[in-house]
């Protein structure tokens, strides 16, 4: 059967079924507000006997923490699959990722498994990311020199 | 011209038997299933390949177990799954004493190894068995994310069905005497076509169906020029796991070169599941999908005279991750097994 690629492509993806892309948002907006309330709720609580700047830091720490525990008792999935962006893209997402790796790895060892595979997911943001902090770094250090 | 291979001389499904884990055994197909694994579908192992490998094992000797026959009496196994280097089929059938085929068809392996599996049969062998599985957890990892990683699925993605078909063929009439199955009709092949890699330029691996429906188009097509029938002469035409996108697709290029089979075509990644009900979005895939649809569903319809003429079309995406990220397209393939009932 003779079939032409492009045509066919065009042909499949315009049939395909098409994410929820308001109730996906809308989803992500909820979700993701309320982690942040959370959030603010814990750095209020923690501010009564630590500085801002602890009790933000500590705010990052529960919040990883939260996220990998239920990642590790299979919950976090199960929300993240309604919540979308608004439990990928708060720290929750990146402590998901991290854990979820470290999880399907530990069959293969903890050198070659986990070791080598817990950053499959999480490591182009940690590569990426240092990299772009380190580029801002540089250029914010040439615009302090010029003005 | 060639297309199709007919069978020299007829070779039975002796016995299948299937093996599925939780999600399967909630799918309208549930109560036809022979074994159902544990609440967390690790069927007692501590890794999910182990655990896939255990499935073919049970698959295996519970299709012996209803043929009454011992590993010895098959000359071969042909089995394949999705796992790299066949481990699912490696391992779990390591301890069969049976000379073995391993075989990688993607999801098209269940129609790849019956196929195989009938052709020596009908020549150069007595007995053989055919097995392929898939298991969930083994697929995602390997083809996708993490299990626990919180993504969300793109509609048009399939859900790979933890389940095994095993199948035990044999070219003698008399094997069936011993069986609970004496005495009532019983699936016979008699023709085969194999299937064509097929490149449709489909680069989403979020939508297999689109990747696979040209190339059973193209098998079926081929297999209908080639033959004096017409898809109205048979039951049903069941692919193994286009689902929900896949489907429609197939319909509408196999009509717009004027073949409707609509009116027999089942698929079954749509058959397997509720699929809205289960949330499993555009339906099943994987190895054991169409091995455990064709078992639990086909074949023993035809057992029951339900069902008399079907064509089996294995569908397979052969995808490759590595192959994926640089860019390739996803080749599909497709192979065709005709199953009828026989009268013993």
């Amino acid at each position: 059967m003779q079939i032409d690629k492009k045509s066919y492509r065009k042909y499949a993806d315009a049939r395909a079924q098409k994410s929820p892309c308001a109730k996906n948002c809308i989803n992500a907006f909820l979700y993701g507000g309320f982690i942040c309330v959370i959030a603010q709720g814990l750095k209020d609580l923690y501010m009564t006997f630590l500085t801002e700047k602890d009790a933000a830091t500590l705010v990052s720490v529960t919040l990883i923490f939260l996220a990998a525990l239920l990642t590790g008792i299979g919950v976090f999935d199960r929300i993240a699959k309604h919540a979308g962006a608004g439990t990928l893209v708060p720290i929750t997402g990146f402590s998901n990722a991290v854990a979820s790796s470290a999880l399907d790895a530990k069959g293969e060892g903890f050198v070659l498994g986990v070791g080598a595979k817990i950053f499959t997911i999480a490591g182009p943001v940690i590569l990426y990311g240092i990299t772009a902090g380190a580029i801002y770094g540089v250029i914010y250090y040439i615009i302090t020199l010029i003005i | 011209m060639g297309n199709i291979i007919q069978i020299p001389k007829p070779v039975y499904i002796l016995s299948s038997a299937t093996v599925v884990g939780q999600h399967e055994k909630k799918g309208p197909l549930g109560e036809y299933f022979d074994i159902v694994g544990d609440a967390d579908d690790t069927f007692g192992c501590d890794t999910w390949e182990k655990s896939e490998s255990e499935m073919q094992r049970l698959a295996l000797s519970r299709a012996l177990n209803y043929a009454v026959k011992k590993d010895s009496d098959l000359e071969a196994i042909l089995a394949g799954d999705l796992l790299n280097q066949c481990a699912g089929s490696c391992y779990g059938l390591v301890n069969f004493d049976t000379p073995f085929l391993g075989l990688f068809g993607a999801c098209s392996t269940a129609a790849e190894a019956l196929l195989l599996s009938s052709l020596l049969c009908s020549s150069h062998m007595n007995r053989c068995a055919a097995v392929s599985s898939s298991h969930n957890a083994s697929a995602e990892r390997q083809f996708r994310y993490p299990l626990e990683y919180g993504g969300q699925r793109a509609p048009t993605a399939q859900w790979t069905v933890t389940g095994s078909g095993a199948f035990i063929l044999s070219n003698k009439k008399e094997d069936f005497v011993n069986t609970s199955y004496n005495g009532s009709p019983v699936p016979v092949i008699s023709d085969v076509c194999i299937g064509k890699s097929i490149d449709a330029g489909i680069t989403d691996a979020n939508n297999m169906g689109a990747a696979m429906a040209p190339a059973a188009a193209d098998t079926l097509l081929r297999y209908f020029k080639e033959s004096s029938s017409q898809p109205r002469d048979f039951d049903i035409i069941m692919t193994g796991d286009l689902g929900f996108e896949g489907s429609r697709i197939l319909c509408d290029l196999t009509a717009a070169e004027g073949l409707d089979i609509s009116a027999v075509h089942c698929d079954g990644g749509l058959i397997i599941y509720d699929r809205i009900g289960q949330d499993k979005h555009a339906g099943g895939s994987g190895c054991g999908c169409s091995a455990v649809v064709l078992a639990a569903q086909v074949l023993r319809g035809i057992r029951t005279g339900q069902v008399a003429n079907i064509l089996f079309i294995g569908t397979g995406a052969l995808m490759n991750p590595t192959a994926i990220q640089q860019g390739a397209s996803i080749p599909g393939i497709a192979h065709l097994v005709h199953i009828s009932s026989d009268i013993l």
